[in-house]
């Protein structure tokens, strides 16, 4: 497993996160193609963090607190990433069902008033 | 010089009373105000007196041309007038302000109690001063003006009872179909205006500078044909020449006296008279033969259709055309003092039998001669001079119209017979074959509408009309079978008298007390400074013929063209000639005699036994179909108008249609940048990032 085949899913889940979001109607949907791009960063993040050690880790010396945080910091993104996405999906969520009691649908098309 | 304003005074008279007419007696008088007519005859009146001066001047003092004036200057662009006063303009004038002086004094009695009297006068003062100014123009701008003045008058005067369609409609066919050849007398006008541009010293419009300019040779026969050309087309419609010939007979729903000053004394001789007036521009081009053709051609073709007319007026009509055709056919064989001659003893002749077939209508309130007859003991006077007008028709001896019409045959056998040209048999034979028609038809109406029974008049003819259920024919009138009264009897009775002497008087054989031998011919060719140069070059070397030799095509048998002017000056008698028509012109009159008197002939049976070509000559040809269905209807209006139709609608339309189509499209596609779904602005956000990103991969930094 090396990291350019992480990257590569992580890059598909991205790109099929992408599409959905360009292209679906329903909001549903667009919310969980969200969730596939945080995702793909989640992944992402927490690759190059086990992949590309600091310095002070790889050569058997003396371990330093900083080297222990800045191999940590990917790992600490994804979970703050994680978290805030959570919130942010339930926000979204209770956005949604505000918006089907008023209109009766989700389809992002048909809210388009400002528009026209 | 006679006086300039005393000149100017020929054309102005009858403008005033025009004025005077339409301005102060139509708005402050009735309009059927007997003033009009006596304004309009005293105008009339002053023109003729100062036109017979006029004559006497030229006769005795020789052409008297008036300095050119400016008439309108702009930047490249001169343009003059001028008084031209030479011996055929002199002869015009008398015949015009003579003749119409005569036909305004009957219409007095001829329009009597006509609503529309005044109006009548008006625009016979407008023709009258129309045509003295046509006959009098020095610029040929200034010819074209006034030769369209006598259009518009001709139009007005045609359509005088316009409250009648068929009146209206010949008034628009007469006006349309002369302004047709019209088109081409203007083409010719701006062909004559473009070669001007190799003059620039001169001024080709003035017509005695365009003699001298010719004279000398500086015009090619090819320019010259042009030119003649389009004045030619002017001169076919004007003079209802073929194939422009139909609008004349029409013309006839106008006021008999109409009829009788305009379409046969003067306005349609215009015609012959623009080719007479620019007789050396035709002679130096190609375009004789051509004229001759068509007056030869017309002369018969239009007696022909005479020969069954049995409308007096559409008899005295094709009679006219027919005659017109011989004045052409004479220019085209360059017969000019003939055909002069010819213009000048018809307009008298044929404005007589015109004036007496509108008297016969008064007395039967009909021009349908199957419906007169036997009127000979109730008009005595009538009669008589009709009778001597239609022998001088016919050309008898010693009628004026003999010496006029022998004149012409004379030279065409001579052209043929000493000349060797085929043209001048072609002619001659036109001539006989057209004069032994013309008294055949000339007699027969005469037969027709004096002879035999009374048939009843109007009120017959209305009666036939109910009982074969058609409407009744406009224009019928009163019967009251008498004599007209004197005002309309005096004037024929002049014009039958002229008719009788005229032809002898002026232009006599041998010299007759005060006149000399063939005085008249010799005036019209008399050679003036200003005007026939054309035969002094000729006499002075041949140069200047030489030279329009070299350009044209077919000239090697036009050598004796340059003196063909003085054709006819000298006196030109060939008694064969004159037997063999006057032989003719008899058998004309015993045919009618036997088909309409005796009846050993029965007209009938003719009729029967030569049932289609007496039912192509009623229907005349078919031209009125030619150009009515076949090429105004069928080609003009569903062929070429719907052609266009479609091409408007599918290009000219359609492209419009299709442009504000394309703006519309893309506007409709440009609403899209901005349809407010977040996710289209994404979707673009998208593409543009990845293009960028793209590029920068490709191109690096």
């Amino acid at each position: 497993m090396t990291l350019e085949n992480v990257l590569l899913v992580s890059g598909a889940i991205f790109a099929i996160g992408l599409y959905g979001v360009l292209s679906r109607r329903s909001a549903i949907a667009l919310l969980m193609s969200l969730e596939l791009m945080f995702n793909a960063v989640v992944i992402a993040a927490v690759a190059f963090s086990r992949f590309t050690p600091p310095a002070g880790l790889a050569d058997g010396g003396v371990v330093l607190a900083s080297d222990v945080q800045a191999a940590l910091t990917g790992h600490v993104f994804a979970v703050i990433v994680i978290s805030v996405a959570a919130a942010e999906s339930a926000l979204a969520l209770a956005l949604i069902f505000a918006l089907y009691r008023e209109r009766q649908t989700v389809e992002i098309t048909e809210i388009s008033e400002l528009s026209k | 010089m006679f006086s300039e304003p005393l000149a100017w005074l020929i054309i102005g008279l009858p403008v005033a009373a025009f004025i005077l007419n339409g301005t102060v007696v139509r708005a402050y008088l009735k309009s059927e105000s007997l003033v009009a007519g006596w304004i309009t005859i005293g105008a009339v009146a002053g023109s003729f007196i100062i036109s017979v001066a006029a004559l006497i001047h030229v006769v005795n003092n020789g052409a008297s041309i008036h300095e050119q004036r400016e008439w309108i200057t702009i930047a490249g662009l001169e343009l003059t007038f001028g008084m031209m006063l030479d011996q055929l303009t002199a002869i015009m004038l008398v015949v015009v302000s003579g003749v119409s002086l005569l036909v305004q004094f009957y219409s007095q009695q001829y329009m009597h109690g006509d609503k529309s009297y005044v109006r009548y006068y008006s625009f016979m003062a407008l023709f009258t001063a129309s045509m003295l100014g046509l006959v009098t123009s020095r610029n040929i701008i200034q010819l074209f003006v006034f030769w369209e003045l006598v259009g518009v008058s001709s139009y007005l005067l045609i359509g005088f009872w316009m409250e009648r369609p068929s009146a209206a409609a010949a008034a628009k066919k007469a006006f349309l179909m002369t302004r047709f050849g019209d088109f081409g007398f203007l083409l010719g006008i701006l062909y004559l205006f473009f070669v001007n541009g190799d003059f620039p010293d001169q001024n080709l419009l003035d017509i005695p500078t365009l003699y001298e300019v010719i004279g000398a040779g500086g015009i090619a026969a090819s320019v010259a044909t042009w030119i003649s050309l389009g004045l030619l087309m002017g001169a076919v419609g004007k003079s209802a020449q073929f194939p422009l010939h139909s609008w004349l007979p029409d013309a006839m729903e106008g006021p008999t006296s109409v009829s009788a000053l305009i379409h046969s004394a003067t306005m349609v001789t215009a015609g012959v008279f623009l080719i007479a007036r620019f007789f050396p521009l035709f002679e130096a081009s190609n375009t004789t033969e051509l004229v001759a053709l068509i007056g030869a051609f017309t002369a018969v073709f239009a007696a022909s259709m005479g020969l069954v007319a049995n409308d007096i007026k559409r008899v005295l009509a094709y009679s006219t055309i027919s005659q017109l055709g011989y004045m052409v056919m004479a220019l085209g064989i360059g017969a000019y003092a003939p055909a002069i001659f010819h213009l000048f003893t018809h307009a008298f002749f044929k404005a007589g039998l015109f004036l007496g077939a509108g008297s016969v209508h008064h007395a039967s309130g009909t021009f349908n001669m199957t419906y007169m007859g036997g009127l000979r003991k109730d008009m005595k006077w009538t009669y008589w001079t009709m009778v001597i007008g239609s022998l001088s028709l016919a050309g008898l001896f010693p009628l004026s119209g003999f010496w006029s019409k022998d004149e012409i045959l004379t030279v065409a056998f001579e052209r043929g017979s000493d000349d060797g040209l085929a043209i001048g048999w072609v002619v001659l034979v036109a001539g006989l074959v057209a004069a032994f028609m013309t008294a055949f038809y000339m007699f027969r109406a005469i037969y027709m509408t004096f002879h035999g029974e009374y048939k009843g008049g109007a009120e017959a003819e209305a009666e036939a009309a109910k009982a074969n259920d058609e409407p009744e024919p406009v224009g019928l009138g009163h019967t009251h079978r008498q004599e007209s009264p004197w005002v309309m009897v005096a004037p024929i009775g002049i014009l039958a008298a002229l008719a009788i002497v005229i032809g002898f008087l002026v232009n006599p054989l041998i010299d007759v007390g005060p006149i000399n031998k063939h005085a008249f011919a010799t005036f019209v060719t008399a050679r003036n400074e200003n005007v026939f140069v054309y035969e002094g070059k000729h006499g002075a070397g041949d140069n200047g013929h030489a030279e329009a030799d070299d350009h044209g095509d077919n000239h090697s048998d036009k050598s004796h063209l340059p003196d063909a002017i003085h054709s006819g000056a000298e006196p030109h008698f060939n008694i064969l000639v004159a037997t063999v028509s006057s032989i003719l012109a008899a058998g004309g009159i015993g045919l009618a005699y036997m088909m309409y008197i005796t009846g050993q002939v029965s007209a009938a049976n003719m009729g029967r036994r030569f049932k289609s070509a007496h039912t192509v000559l009623l229907r005349k040809f078919y031209f009125d179909e030619l150009y009515e269905d076949r090429i105004t209807i069928r080609f003009f209006y569903q062929r070429l108008a719907r052609f266009l139709a479609w091409f408007d609608i599918t290009w000219i339309d359609n492209v419009n249609v299709q442009l504000s189509k394309l703006t519309g499209n893309v506007g409709r596609g440009l609403t899209n940048v901005q349809n407010g779904q977040t996710q289209t602005y994404a979707a673009v956000m998208v593409i543009g990032f990845v293009i960028v990103l793209l590029a920068f991969l490709a191109w690096g930094a």
